[in-house]
C-alpha cells in the first residue's frame, strides 16, 4: 500500500501526481454499462458527427471519475474527499491521452479538521485544461496521531 | 435574454424519491470501467479490514444507475421544452459534489431531484441555456451522504 500522505506532507502551490489516461472507444462503452448513461454521444459515432462532433465524445462524468481517482490515490486510505467539482469545457476523443493534474491552492485547520483545498484539471494532448475544477479534501495530521497515541 | 415560459414553470420541479441499492458488484464494475485498481472498491477482503469495514464507493458513484435522484425524468420534461425554445442540443456542462459520509455497499440511499436554475445565455455560438438540477442522497439512517449541483448546457 502506498505511503499515506500527511498534512503535514502538503504545501501551497505543490503538485498532485499526474493520473495519465487513454479511455478507448470500447472504456466509453464499458463506463456506459458500469453508470447506466446510455446517450449515444458517447458510442455512436453517425449519432456524434450528426450533432457536429468529429467523433464520439468522452463522458464527461467519466472524467469526474479518472480525477476522483487521482484525488483518492493521492489521499490514500487515511484522507477524506469532502467536494469535487468540474466544468466539461472541452472536448475529449477516445484514443487521446487525458492527464489528470492537480495543485494544492490552501491548507488551513478548521474545527479539528486538516482541510486542503486544491485545483485539478485534466489536460488533452495540445495542453489545454478540457475540465477544470476544485476539490476539498481532508488528510489526517501527524500531530493529531501522536496526540491519539 | 429570457428563457421561455415554458422553461420558466419547469424550475423549482422536484423527482419523486428513487431508491438507490449500492451493490458490491456494481461498485466493482464502474471501478472497471475507470480503470481504478484501488481496492477499497474491489477487495471485499481488504475493505473490511480499512477503517470504512465495507467496501465504499468511487466518488460520485452511488450505486446503478448513476444518473439518478431523478434525473432522467426531469430530462424526459426538459428536452422537448429546451428544444421548442431552439437549443436542441444537450450537454453535461459540469457537476459539484459534497460528501459527507461514505458510501459503503449494502446501503440503500433515497436521492431526490429538484430544477433549481434555468437561465439563458448568449454564446458565440447564439444562445445557451444552463440548468442547474440539485440531487441530495439520503442513506437508510436518514443521513445526508453526499449532494450535488449538476448543470446541463442546451444549444
Amino acid at each position: 500500500m502506498a505511503k499515506q500522505l500527511y498534512y503535514e506532507d502538503v504545501e501551497v502551490g505543490i503538485e498532485i501526481p499526474p493520473l495519465v489516461k487513454c479511455p478507448t472507444t470500447r472504456q466509453l462503452v464499458q463506463w456506459a454499462g458500469a453508470s447506466g448513461d446510455y446517450y449515444e454521444l458517447h458510442y455512436d459515432k453517425d449519432f456524434a458527427q450528426a450533432q457536429g462532433f468529429p467523433n464520439v465524445l468522452v463522458h464527461g462524468k467519466l472524467k469526474f471519475g479518472l480525477l476522483g481517482q487521482m484525488l483518492t490515490d493521492w489521499i490514500g486510505e487515511g484522507g477524506i474527499l469532502r467536494k469535487l467539482s468540474c466544468s466539461y469545457r472541452g472536448t475529449d476523443f477516445p484514443g487521446e491521452e487525458i492527464v489528470c493534474k492537480g495543485r494544492v491552492a490552501n491548507k488551513y485547520v478548521k474545527d479539528g479538521e486538516h482541510i486542503v483545498e486544491c485545483e485539478i484539471w485534466t489536460e488533452n494532448p495540445s495542453g489545454e485544461k478540457t475540465t477544470p475544477g476544485n476539490a476539498t479534501v481532508i488528510l489526517p495530521s501527524r500531530a493529531q496521531d501522536k496526540k491519539e497515541a | 435574454m429570457a428563457i421561455t415560459d415554458e422553461l420558466k414553470a419547469l424550475i423549482g420541479t422536484t423527482t419523486e424519491p428513487v431508491i438507490m441499492e449500492v451493490e458490491r458488484g456494481a461498485i466493482r464494475r464502474y471501478a472497471d470501467a475507470i480503470d481504478d485498481p484501488n481496492p477499497l472498491f474491489r477487495d471485499v477482503e481488504h475493505a473490511q479490514s480499512s477503517r470504512y469495514g465495507e467496501m465504499i464507493c468511487p466518488p460520485g458513484f452511488f450505486g446503478w444507475p448513476v444518473k439518478r435522484g431523478g434525473v432522467m425524468e426531469v430530462l424526459a420534461s426538459l428536452t422537448p421544452a429546451l428544444a421548442r425554445a431552439g437549443c436542441p442540443r444537450i450537454l453535461d456542462g459540469g457537476v459539484d459534489f459534497e460528501f459527507y459520509l461514505p458510501i459503503r455497499a449494502g446501503d440503500i440511499l433515497t436521492s431526490s431531484g429538484k430544477v433549481a436554475d434555468i437561465r439563458a445565455r448568449e454564446g458565440k455560438t447564439g444562445t445557451m441555456i444552463f440548468t442547474t438540477l440539485e440531487t441530495t442522497f439520503i442513506n437508510q439512517n436518514g443521513d445526508l451522504v453526499a449532494k450535488s449541483r449538476a448543470t446541463i448546457i442546451s444549444l
